[in-house]
This record gives C-alpha cells, sequence and structure tokens, in this order.
C-alpha cells in the first residue's frame, strides 16, 4: 500500500457564525488523482484555500508528508510541496510566457544581489539550471513554441496549461488543481484529461483536483470525495460515488 | 447638448468669477499707516472677463473639445527610432555618447548651467529610487523625501561629530536611510494601497519633525553649516587648504584657482553616482528579484502561491529604493554645504512622485527626461515668476490628458529564450 501523501481530519473553517467548511477528512497517497466534488457554494475552494495557507483553518489538522502544515503561511506551504491553482487564471500577463516560469523557480534561483550584479558563476548555473527546468516542462506541456510571447496573448487552453506548467516547475508531490477545465472546449479538455493523467503515471505526483466536469471527474479519478453545504457527503471510487443515492440527492434534489 | 451641461458650465464660470474677483479683483494696498482695499483696473477686469468666458465654453463644448483632443495624432516614438535589430547594435555606442558628452560638457559652459545640471543630477537618483519603489514593485510611497533626508543628515552629522570624508559616508548613508526603509517596511507593507499611501506620508513628516525638533544634535529648524566638500583623493577644492599639510587642487596642479573647478567636480561626481545607480538597477531588473517585484505588482496571489515571500519581496524593493535616496541624500548635503528640514518637505516628495509618473512607471529613460523636464522647466520659467507654479500644474495636466502612461513608457526587458 502507497504511503498517506495528504491526511486531513476534522477540517473546519468558519467566517464568524457561518461554518463553510465542516469537518471534512480527506486522505490522499502518493500518485494518486482525488477529486473533490459538490454543488455549487459547497465550500469546495474553501478546501483548497485552508490547505493552501491562504485560510488558516479554524479546526482541523491538515498533514502533509507526516508533518503539520495547518496554520503555517502560504509561501512556506508551497515550499513544502503543495502547489495549487486558482479558479481563474492567474498568469502574470505582462511577462513572458519563460519568465512566467522563472518568477515560479524564485526560490531555487541565486537570489543574493551582490552575485546577481557581478554574475557570479554560481548565479549564472542556477539560472541556466531554471532555464533548463522551464524548458523541459514547457515541451511537456506543448507551449515550447510561445516561450517568448506575452503570456497574456496565449489562448485560453495554453494559458491554463501553462499556469500547470508554471506549478510543476516549482518540483510539487502535491497539486491542487481549481476547475482546470472551466471555460475549456471539449478538445482542450480532452487534452487537460491526458496531461492529468501524465503527470500521475509519468512525474509521480499526486492531484488533488475541485471540478465540475464530471465526464473529466469520473474518467481519472482514484478517489472521490463529495462535499455538500460545507460538510462530507459522501466518498469512494468513481463509480461508488455516481450511485450513491445521498450524491444524486445532492445534485439533482429530491423528487 | 442637455441641460446638465450647461448648468455645468454656468457653475464651473461662477466658480472662476468669485475665485478672480478675491484674487485679482481685490488687492489690499498700504496707505500711510492704514490698510485700504483697492479695486482692479479696467484692463484686468477685461482679462477676468475673457477667462471666465473660457472657462464657460470650455465646459459647455468639453466633449467636442475632448473630441478634438482625441483626433490630435499621438506622436509615436517608437517609430521614430531605428528598428529593434539596428537598435541592438546602436545601443551601447549611443550610451557611450551620451557619457563622453556629459563628461566633456561641463567645460564649455557656464557655471550656472553646471550647478543646475548637478541638480538634475540629484533629481534623476532619486526619481530612479521611487522608480524602484512605485514602478517596480507598485508601492505607493508618498514619504520618500524621508530617506533622502536620512541620507543628507547621516553625512551632515558624521562629518560634522567625527570628521568623517563625504567618500566613507556615500554608503553609510545608503545603508542608514535602507536601515530606515527596513524600519518603516516591515510593519506597514502588510498595507496596500491607499493606506501604505497614507502611512509612508506620515512618515516623511515624522522624519521631517523629528530633524526639526531634535535641536541638540540637528541643530532643529537653522540646520547644519559648512558641511565639508566631497575631495579627489585627499585634494580640496579651496583657495587654501582647511587642514594643516593638505594641498589644494589647483596647487597641487599648479594652475590657477577658480571656483568653478569645483562645481565642475561636483557635477562630475553626480554624473558617476547616477551612472552607477542607473546600473545596478538595469541589473536589477533582470534579476529574479526584478522579476519577482513585477510579479507580485501584477499578481501578488499568484507569487504567494508559487512560494514567493511577499514581505521580504516588498521590503526588498523598499530598502533599495530608500538607500538610492540616502546616496542622493549625502551628496546633496555635500553639495549645499548646509542642509536643513527646509529641504525635506512634503512636496519634494510630490516632486519626485510627479518624476516617475510623468516619466512613465518602471521606465528609467522616462524617469531621467522627466527629472530633467521637471527641474530645468521651473527655470526656464523664470520670467513669469509667480505664475510659474500654476504654468507647471498646466504642463502636467496636459501631460495626463494626452500621454497619460508617461513621457516614455515602460519597455520591460524581455527575457528571450535562445532555441
Amino acid at each position: 500500500m502507497s504511503q498517506l501523501l495528504l491526511d486531513v481530519n476534522g477540517l473546519t473553517m468558519r467566517f464568524g457564525g457561518l461554518v463553510a467548511v465542516n469537518g471534512v477528512d480527506l486522505t490522499v497517497k502518493n500518485r494518486q488523482i482525488v477529486s473533490i466534488i459538490g454543488p455549487n457554494g459547497a465550500g469546495k475552494t474553501t478546501v483548497f484555500n485552508c490547505l493552501s495557507g491562504f485560510y488558516i483553518p479554524s479546526d482541523g489538522s491538515v498533514m502533509f508528508n507526516g508533518k503539520q502544515i495547518a496554520g503555517l503561511k502560504d509561501y512556506q506551504i508551497s515550499r513544502q510541496g503543495l502547489v495549487r491553482t486558482f479558479q481563474h487564471v492567474r498568469l502574470f500577463s505582462k511577462m513572458t510566457v519563460i519568465e512566467n516560469m522563472l518568477v515560479a523557480q524564485h526560490r531555487h534561483l541565486n537570489t543574493n544581489l551582490i552575485s546577481g550584479l557581478f554574475k557570479t558563476p554560481n548565479y549564472r548555473r542556477l539560472e541556466q539550471e531554471a532555464m533548463d527546468r522551464a524548458v523541459h516542462w514547457l515541451k511537456e506541456v506543448d507551449l515550447l513554441e510561445f516561450a517568448n510571447r506575452e503570456a497574456g496573448n496565449l489562448a485560453y487552453g495554453q494559458q491554463r496549461r501553462l499556469e500547470i506548467a508554471r506549478c510543476m516547475v516549482t518540483q510539487p508531490e502535491l497539486l491542487l488543481l481549481d476547475e482546470p477545465a472551466a471555460g475549456l472546449n471539449p478538445n482542450e479538455t480532452k487534452e487537460l484529461d491526458e496531461l492529468i493523467i501524465k503527470l500521475r503515471d509519468e512525474h509521480e505526483i499526486s492531484v488533488l483536483l475541485i471540478e465540475h466536469d464530471m465526464g473529466l471527474v469520473m474518467g481519472i479519478s482514484d478517489h472521490i470525495y463529495v462535499i455538500a453545504q460545507g460538510t462530507p457527503l459522501a466518498d469512494g471510487s468513481p463509480d461508488e460515488v455516481k450511485n450513491n443515492p445521498d450524491v444524486i440527492k445532492a445534485y439533482l434534489g429530491e423528487e | 447638448m442637455s441641460n446638465s451641461k450647461f448648468y455645468n458650465a454656468i457653475f464651473a464660470a461662477g466658480i472662476t468669477l468669485i475665485l478672480a474677483c478675491l484674487m485679482i479683483g481685490i488687492k489690499l494696498d498700504n496707505e500711510g499707516a492704514q490698510l485700504a482695499v483697492k479695486g482692479a483696473t479696467a484692463e484686468q477686469w477685461g482679462w477676468i472677463g475673457l477667462g471666465i468666458a473660457i472657462v464657460f465654453f470650455s465646459q459647455l463644448f468639453s466633449s467636442q473639445i475632448d473630441a478634438m483632443f482625441g483626433k490630435i495624432p499621438k506622436p509615436n516614438l517608437g517609430a521614430m527610432l531605428p528598428e529593434e535589430r539596428k537598435m541592438a547594435t546602436l545601443k551601447p555606442w549611443l550610451i557611450a555618447a551620451v557619457v563622453v558628452i556629459m563628461l566633456i560638457w561641463p567645460f564649455m559652459v557656464s557655471r550656472g548651467s553646471v550647478d543646475l545640471a548637478t541638480l538634475t543630477l540629484i533629481y534623476i537618483m532619486l526619481g530612479l529610487g521611487l522608480n524602484i519603489v512605485v514602478g517596480l514593485a507598485g508601492l505607493l510611497d508618498l514619504g520618500f523625501v524621508a530617506f533622502y533626508a536620512v541620507g543628507a543628515y547621516t553625512y551632515a552629522l558624521l562629518s560634522e561629530y567625527f570628521g568623517l570624508s563625504f567618500w566613507a559616508c556615500l554608503p553609510i548613508s545608503a545603508g542608514m536611510a535602507a536601515l530606515f526603509g527596513f524600519i518603516l517596511g516591515f510593519p506597514v507593507l502588510r498595507l496596500r494601497g491607499d493606506y501604505l499611501a497614507i502611512v509612508t506620508l506620515g512618515f516623511g513628516e515624522i522624519i521631517r519633525i523629528l530633524l526639526n525638533n531634535w535641536s541638540a544634535v540637528t541643530g532643529g529648524p537653522s540646520g547644519i553649516s559648512g558641511i565639508a566638500k566631497p575631495t579627489l583623493f585627499g585634494l580640496e577644492f579651496t583657495r587654501r587648504a582647511k587642514e594643516e599639510g593638505n594641498v589644494p587642487f589647483h596647487e597641487f596642479l599648479g594652475i590657477d584657482y577658480s571656483s568653478s573647478y569645483k562645481v565642475i567636480f561636483l557635477y562630475l561626481i553626480a554624473v558617476l553616482l547616477v551612472l552607477f545607480v542607473i546600473y545596478v538597477i538595469n541589473r536589477l531588473m533582470r534579476m529574479p528579484i526584478g522579476r519577482a517585484w513585477e510579479a507580485l505588482r501584477d499578481d501578488e496571489i499568484a507569487c504567494r502561491s508559487l512560494g514567493l515571500n511577499r514581505t521580504a519581496i516588498k521590503l526588498s524593493a523598499f530598502t533599495l529604493g530608500a538607500s538610492t535616496a540616502g546616496f542622493a541624500g549625502s551628496f546633496f548635503a555635500a553639495r549645499q554645504g548646509f542642509i536643513s528640514p527646509e529641504s525635506f518637505i512634503f512636496i519634494e516628495s510630490a516632486i519626485i512622485l510627479a518624476i516617475v509618473v510623468l516619466g512613465g512607471m518602471g521606465s528609467q529613460v522616462g524617469v531621467i527626461l522627466a527629472a530633467i523636464v521637471m527641474t530645468i522647466l521651473p527655470e526656464l520659467a523664470r520670467e513669469f515668476s509667480e505664475y510659474r507654479m500654476l504654468l507647471f500644474g498646466l504642463l502636467m495636466v496636459l501631460m495626463m490628458r494626452w500621454r497619460p502612461e508617461g513621457l516614455v513608457p515602460m519597455k520591460r526587458p524581455h527575457l528571450e529564450l535562445k532555441q
């Protein structure tokens, strides 16, 4: 049995009197694609915000690689290897594609001012390594030919892929994707689908996914969690979830 | 034409009438021991009437005038320059030519022009420093003059109390200003936009008031005078050496004394400092930290999710900007020989900010051009005496109307991937 990468217990987020997330448990194993689904406003993105440190959870524990990360700052969490994307594309649109990839590797570079001013050998080497990693990942997502384009000028589907590449270049172990297929056409969704599977199978990382596109979710997930109104409703394999009466009720309503 | 436009025009004309009557129409004059109220002459009333008419009609036909403004073709500076590849080969030569001209030029013109050029160079330095904070990192700083003051007073005090030389104090001043930037930045960089602007504004005033009131050390409002001038490897630029055993510059070379040597020498130091600052900032923009500043300005949330520590990055911009101001400050103190809190009032911050905005935020060439315009223009407009500031304001309004992105909009030095 593979080891637990992410282990969330009783995650709760309260905004004043409003309980947005109530006692959510989640586990992600190594090399697994796990999805969180649920109706709009169910608190899925709030869960992501808690995991990635954008919110500090009111209660519960988040163990990542055996270490408690609840309460850590956002940048500290992403440095541990848990990186996320957003519902809306958040690229640095005025920068070129390759520059986007380098900003993401900020902490892998020599940021010492003096060595940067004099271009010391160490500075050049790290810069070159970062460049190589960037090229590698641009190739993976099929964007290498656009490396010198401004990111804001890419097509929407390409921007989505660039966002994933920008996360991957930070060398994460767990990738949190927040509705990556939103706004994509069926063709692009299929490419995304293949990309996510490739990330798991070839690059051996885990993916935690929020998605409304049921075709995508059911097709690639190893495990699915259903959340409704901030509380866990069901979980299991795609088939189990699909046939769960509670889930059907939450989505379609009662007769 | 809508009714509201007409009322608007009437209202504006009315305001103009009231203001003009109060400011020009009525004058207080001494008549013996008493004050007497005097009306304006018929000619002046004529001008006031004309002014009111202009305001009225320009308000009434504002949309048509705006449309006309839109039709004026915006000069395309990019098209005037040779194409990009040619530029790349031409650029080093162009820069070399500018530097050589800057070095030769002072020997051919009057002392006054060199002095003015030195002042311009100080503002260029300040503009470039603030450009890091406002243009690159996107943090609005309204109290930038505080760091300028810290630099100036650091040199003045060290020189007065400990007799340290200008060259030793230059890095110390930059360091002190950076330290103040760090101390201020640490708590306030959590704030954003307007709030940050207000806090920095307050900080600028605190420093000035502190300097004004801490008379025991800073000399209070009367300032510090007799600050030592820079020396060239120990050679002084005075008629007679101040220190025993020192030889003044002109005696050392065996030439006649001329006071313009000192002015030219100061100018050359300023040129060197500016070149140094330009080089450093140019490198910074291409370094990871420069990229991080811009990334943070564009999208803070994305930066956080990618493991960038935003506080550290903002702090570095703030600190580096401040140290540039400290540099400029210590040079300013050395050039003037006298400083007082009067030199570091809010309007200075505003002027430096105006330089950055007019020049085009983030653009180095733009900031340099704007600094030149902003310091030389008031000198050229001297004959308009009291209407000088009015002219200055008018220019800024027109500028923002005509070219809101600044004189030379920022063009990012794109990093290219060589295939």
